[in-house]
């Protein structure tokens, strides 16, 4: 039983995709609830089990091979799983908070006609995510990375007689295949370079005494553009936003907790390669740490509680690629672990809200529901706290040793980092405190008939709230970057400035502070003095509104370009006019001359004889002239 | 000039006649009589040689002809009565269908 | 019995079947439905059986047959299975059942006269496939046109007689050509070994100056080109695939265009390998440029057969790639993607005929929210649709991904070495993954989301027949790409006996 271990937890949430897609319509909700929550449980207990196991070894990691997909050559693809420290804290993130939030969605989906197709979605994107970080070699990865894909456009158009929702499905696909095209160059370039796509053998490959002979920052390069696309950094984040119209339950599991962070994991379980790239990691760095910021500034002025949880999960997937990028990969997990809880707390508790509201997401339209709905409330207070780095949240810890590393690391670490990130930490603090007020403690500036409904969510959907609330507060405490400390050690800094880690947690502190301060300042009688200010500075609030016009800006280089040429150029200029025409007038021409030459057939029998007699005499002739 | 080649001068008048004729009459019926004309302009050669070169060859071929010629006739008028019942005319002319 | 009369048998089947069918005196229309089905199924179980024999370990040809036909040409009629072959003749047994039972509510005028086109078409084709003599070969190659010409031109739709027309002649032109080049290289070879010899075996042995190699290849390559069909040669597919009927495009796609890249395979490449390296940029850029232009043509369609037709045009934009890069991996790769666009574009067909029966148009802008109309039409398509695509556990993606990577092996040493061409092929290929995604998507969502609306309503949804169909060709394509393997050992050998002649490290043999 020992050796299929992580074949089964990959497997568990595959039996609940075929066996409620295929017989839940049949079976009913409850059927559908047992089997869609109770399959990633199991996942959840085995994955423990595993973790046991890797702790009671020797500490090398496990390792099975399910089977052997091809063989071309010299070259073996196998599909094997890999379970070491990384691995292991993934998959509890992805099983644990998975199984979480598919117990919430029992409650928020309940109502939903389409029950055992959402379930049957969501165990399907679990098969994949768990492959995406139990994969043993790139190969496989990139199997769990399409397929995310997949479970994402599946799951943001869910409600697809909505085509502007389907839209936006399609439009996460087609975002993400773009980075998947720089994923596959960086895959072949890797391949042809050391001849392996496993992991552990590309790492040691590049941290060993040879150099492969391929430039790891290019192969680093290729492979943080397929980060960029999975996990919305600039210029690929545009999907992100969009996939709020899915179910908030999607939001909090696929757009918070595990998909996105697939970039990040990629970049930290191959930090052997990205060590050896310094180029690369500078730019992952200032690309992190810019949609960090510019995140931010859009999620000031964002009036949709999803859409500020959105963007802010852009702005702290900046923050993780910004730990990545001066090389500190252990906080920049330990940063998706933080994260996982206390995002999907906001998201799933913005659930609540919308459920609450029935249906109203508009902030300008809540206020007042902290004691209508307290449950949701005091969680929700509790992971703003922590995603602004309140101590001692989790939040506070893992954004601190961000903040730490991007001033001194060695690896790229300087003040204008430090700086811009804690800038932006500010923001962070202060869009989130925005959020909270306006939601829960201004007065109510509600629709008086949505008024009356408000009531408190269920319990499978408070209880797994207040689980995820106490993670968000306690988990801060489990150092994950010691732990994986092993398999990736901190990046070295200065010790000169080592006498500045506590002043510098403290103005992190002190950030957060006034950044609470600010948001209860400006939105604490309601909307008022915000509209003043929005007034004053209406030229930057109508550009921030506009999330900079980058999605216009794609649509009028890239969209509207490519329609034309293709309708213009290839099919109206070249298939039809160059190459049919140029057919047509071969065959036209081969019919005009048929016709010219056909006048020679009259009818006349005469004139055939005559035709005739012609032909002989003139062959006579010439046969009596060169016989 | 002598017998041989009077009697060649009479076969390619007798050729000639029948080839004006084919290329000149419309008359379907006088076409063939016309074509006959041919044949025993060519016949007649034949046997002019045969007594010539006193071989035998030469008057067998033409029993062959006139075998031939008498079988192609009892084909071709036929042929032309049925046509000329669809027509009601014997002129070639009416025929140009196959035109173009 | 002896595999080789099985090989025998499978090929003649369809002859029996046509002749059959001629014959038979006036039955119902039924009872030749079932018959035909009962014949295709039958070739699929003794191909079934002979693809399991079939020992990729052992190079060369395996259950051949070889009777002198024209002895004094050296013509012979030999036929046998080899790892290029192996699949694709697997491919053409497999869409047999498919095809006729696709076709039951579909044709119903001379129902009898269709089905012995059918078979005449299968028989052309796995002919072609299983020849091993350049005559024969021949022989098949045009006579796959009648049926097909037939096909169209009676079942078709409005515009059928064009279609028809343009696709026989546009064929016929290349096979002129080839012809022409067939008897010259015969000729060629016959004054080195004194005897004239059709057998393949026996051709390019002897290679031939550099000039010659060039023109034959050119011709070789205008009629497989235009069969495959590579841009510019290429018009004749969409409104080939448009004006079919629904069986006349399963098999068009599903297996005839196979027939091109077959041929370059076989014979183009490998018989003019001096020549084929000469010309590498070039096809590399026909290559790639297919990918690319065929993508972008797909997304400004508006009739769904002509997005999938143009969608053709791109896939096997990626087998040529994967079949001049000379990578193993690419022409693996290659050989997989011939099989796995057989499936997919014959599924997507298909599934097109199924909605045409229903709702008799193909205009994209008449459909929409299918997926509330009919649930489990709309499941097979969108996985049909990501198979297209190329998503990872189906078979696009194996095909896709081992061209990709063989192409992107080969390239980059060349870049270093100073050839930046292949290169920017790669990389554009690469590109053309996204664009693939974009024009597949734009046509489920218009079909499947927003707003429901389809003329001719209601429907009903999937009868036990369709489903029993698309079943079949979802199973074929999770096997190949989920466990590529065994197809991929039976192909080896044959591969890398392709990539030998043709990057010129090895003369073939002689057969004895």
């Amino acid at each position: 039983m020992t050796m299929d271990l992580l074949t089964l937890i990959v497997l568990l949430p595959l039996a609940g995709f075929f066996l409620n897609g295929l017989l839940g319509n049949r079976l009913g909700k409850g059927f559908v609830s047992v089997v869609g929550c109770g399959l990633p449980i199991l996942a959840f207990l085995a994955t423990v089990r595993a973790f046991m196991q890797l702790q009671g070894g020797d500490g090398s990691a496990l390792l099975e091979t399910a089977y052997t997909w091809a063989i071309v050559g010299d070259f073996r693809f196998e599909i094997a799983f890999y379970f070491d420290r990384l691995s292991a804290l993934m998959t509890l993130i992805v099983t644990g908070v998975g199984s979480l939030i598919h117990v919430y969605s029992t409650g928020y989906m309940k109502d939903d006609a389409s029950y055992a197709r959402y379930f049957s979605y969501l165990n399907l994107f679990l098969f994949f995510m768990l492959l995406l970080v139990l994969g043993r070699s790139l190969l496989v990865c990139f199997v769990g990375w399409e397929g995310v894909g997949l479970a994402s456009y599946l799951l943001i158009g869910f409600w697809f007689d909505d085509p502007a929702k389907a839209a936006a499905g399609k439009k996460a696909f087609i975002t993400n295949r773009i980075g998947d095209a720089g994923f596959l160059l960086g895959m072949f370039l890797i391949y042809h370079a050391i001849g392996t796509l496993n992991f552990d053998e590309v790492n040691a490959a590049f941290t060993g005494p040879v150099a492969p002979a391929v430039s790891a920052s290019l192969v680093g390069l290729l492979l943080f553009i397929g980060a960029t696309g999975k996990s919305a950094q600039i210029p690929l984040h545009v999907w992100l936003p969009d996939a709020m119209a899915g179910p908030t339950p999607v939001s909090a599991l696929i757009h918070a907790a595990t998909m996105v962070t697939a970039g990040v994991y990629l970049v930290a379980r191959l930090n052997g390669l990205y060590l050896q790239a310094p180029e690369a990691s500078q730019v992952i760095a200032v690309v992190g740490l810019a949609t960090a910021f510019f995140a931010a500034t859009i999620a000031v002025v964002q009036t949709d509680i999803k859409k500020v949880l959105a963007y802010s999960t852009v702005s702290q997937l900046g923050f993780m690629f910004l730990a990545l990028g001066v090389g500190a990969y252990g906080v920049a997990v330990f940063h998706v672990y933080t994260h996982a809880f206390f995002k999907a707390c906001l998201f799933l508790g913005a659930g609540s809200v919308i459920h609450a509201m029935s249906g109203e997401q508009d902030i300008r339209r809540m206020g007042g529901l902290a004691k209508r709905i307290p449950i949701t409330f005091v969680t929700f207070a509790v992971a703003t706290a922590a995603i602004a780095g309140l101590p001692p949240l989790a939040g506070f810890f893992s954004k601190d040793e961000i903040l730490w590393f991007a001033f001194a690391s060695e690896r790229g670490g300087s003040p204008l980092l430090w700086a811009v990130a804690s800038f932006t930490a500010l923001m962070t603090a202060f869009y989130m405190f925005r959020l909270l007020w306006l939601t829960f403690l201004t007065p109510s500036r509600m629709d008086p008939e949505t008024s009356h409904h408000v009531h408190e969510s269920p319990f499978s959907m408070t209880g797994v709230l207040i689980v995820l609330a106490v993670l968000s507060a306690i988990g801060g405490f489990f150092h994950v970057y010691d732990f994986l400390e092993p398999i990736m050690p901190m990046p070295a800094y200065d010790h000169a400035l080592a006498h500045l880690k506590l002043p510098l947690i403290a103005i992190a502190v002190v950030t957060g502070l006034v950044g609470l301060a600010a948001a209860a300042f400006i939105y604490r009688g309601g909307l008022a003095r915000a509209e003043r200010l929005q007034q004053r500075f209406s030229g930057t609030h109508r550009l921030l509104s506009g999330k900079y016009y980058v999605d216009e800006l794609y649509e009028a280089v890239l969209g509207r370009p490519l329609n034309w040429v293709s309708e213009r150029v290839f099919l109206n200029l070249g298939d039809r006019a160059l190459i049919d025409g140029s057919l047509h007038g071969l065959t036209g021409l081969a019919q005009r001359a048929a016709g010219r030459l056909s006048r020679v057939e009259t009818g006349n029998l005469q004139f055939y004889v005559l035709l005739a007699v012609l032909g002989v005499v003139g062959s006579l002739a010439w046969m009596w002239r060169h016989g | 000039m002598d017998r041989t080649q009077l009697l060649l001068m009479l076969s390619i008048a007798l050729f000639s006649l029948g080839l004006v004729g084919v290329m000149i009459r419309r008359n379907a019926l006088v076409m063939l009589m016309c074509m006959e004309l041919m044949l025993n302009g060519v016949v007649l050669s034949l046997v002019t040689f045969a007594e010539r070169t006193a071989t035998l060859s030469g008057a067998v071929l033409v029993f062959l002809v006139f075998v031939v010629a008498a079988a192609e006739i009892a084909i071709a008028i036929p042929i032309v009565l049925l046509l000329s019942r669809q027509r009601r005319t014997l002129d070639v002319g009416a025929w140009s269908e196959l035109k173009g | 019995m002896a595999e080789s009369t099985v090989l025998n048998l499978i090929l003649w089947l369809p002859v029996l079947g046509m002749v059959a069918l001629l014959l038979a005196p006036r039955g119902t229309d039924r009872a030749v439905r079932g018959f035909a089905l009962g014949v295709m199924l039958l070739q699929l179980a003794l191909t079934g059986w002979l693809y399991q024999r079939f020992d990729g370990s052992v190079a060369g040809l395996q259950f051949e047959t070889r009777i002198p036909w024209i002895a004094d040409w050296g013509v012979n009629y030999h036929i046998g299975l080899d790892g290029l072959n192996v699949l694709l003749v697997g491919l053409t047994a497999f869409l047999g059942p498919l095809v006729v039972a696709g076709a039951f509510t579909a044709i119903q005028k001379s129902v009898k006269l269709f089905y012995a086109m059918v078979f005449f078409i299968q028989f052309a084709m796995l002919g072609t496939f299983l020849a091993q003599d350049l005559f024969l070969f021949y022989v098949f190659w045009e006579a796959m046109l009648i049926p097909m010409f037939l096909m169209i031109g009676i079942w078709g739709g409005e515009r059928r007689i064009y279609a028809t027309v343009k696709f026989v002649l546009y064929t016929a032109f290349g096979s002129i050509l080839m012809l022409a080049a067939v008897i010259y290289l015969v000729y060629a070879e016959s004054q080195y070994t004194g005897r004239l010899s059709f057998a393949f075996a026996e051709l390019g042995r002897h290679p031939l100056s550099f000039e010659a190699q060039s023109w034959m290849l050119g011709a070789f390559a205008l009629s497989f080109a235009i069969k495959v069909p590579m841009v510019p040669l290429h018009t004749w597919l969409p409104d080939a695939h448009v004006e079919a009927p629904t069986a006349g495009s399963v098999i068009l796609a599903g297996v005839l265009l196979k027939m091109g890249t077959y041929g370059f395979m076989k014979l183009g490449f490998p018989l003019f390998p001096d020549a084929t390296q000469a010309f590498t940029p070039a096809l590399l850029t026909l290559s790639v440029v297919s990918i690319i232009y065929g993508a972008c043509l797909a997304l400004v369609q508006t009739d769904i057969k002509k997005i999938i037709a143009y969608s053709s045009i791109s896939h096997l934009g990626y087998v040529m790639l994967g079949l001049v890069s000379l990578d193993l991996v690419g022409i693996q790769g290659a050989i997989v993607q011939m099989v796995s666009h057989g499936l997919v574009a014959a599924g997507l067909f298909t599934m097109v005929g199924m909605i045409y029966e229903r709702c008799h148009t193909r205009d994209l802008a008449a459909y929409g929210g299918l997926a509330k109309l009919l649930p489990v039409y709309s499941v097979f398509f969108m996985i049909l649709t990501l198979a297209s695509i190329g998503l990872p556990t189906t078979s696009g993606f194996t095909g896709e991904f081992m061209v990709l990577l063989g192409a992107f092996n080969a390239a980059w040493p060349q870049y270093q070495a100073g050839h930046a061409l292949p290169l920017v092929v790669a990389v554009s290929a690469v590109a053309g993954v996204v664009l693939g995604a974009l024009y597949m998507l734009m046509l489920a969502q218009r079909m499947l989301f927003g707003a429901v609306k389809a003329p001719h309503q209601p429907f009903t949804d999937l009868v036990a027949r369709e489903k029993a169909i698309l079943l079949a060709f979802v199973v074929a394509i999770f096997a190949l790409g989920l466990f590529p393997q065994g197809p991929l050992a039976k192909t080896e050998l044959a591969a890398r006996d392709y990539q030998q002649r043709v990057l010129g490290t090895r003369l073939p043999e002689a057969a004895p």
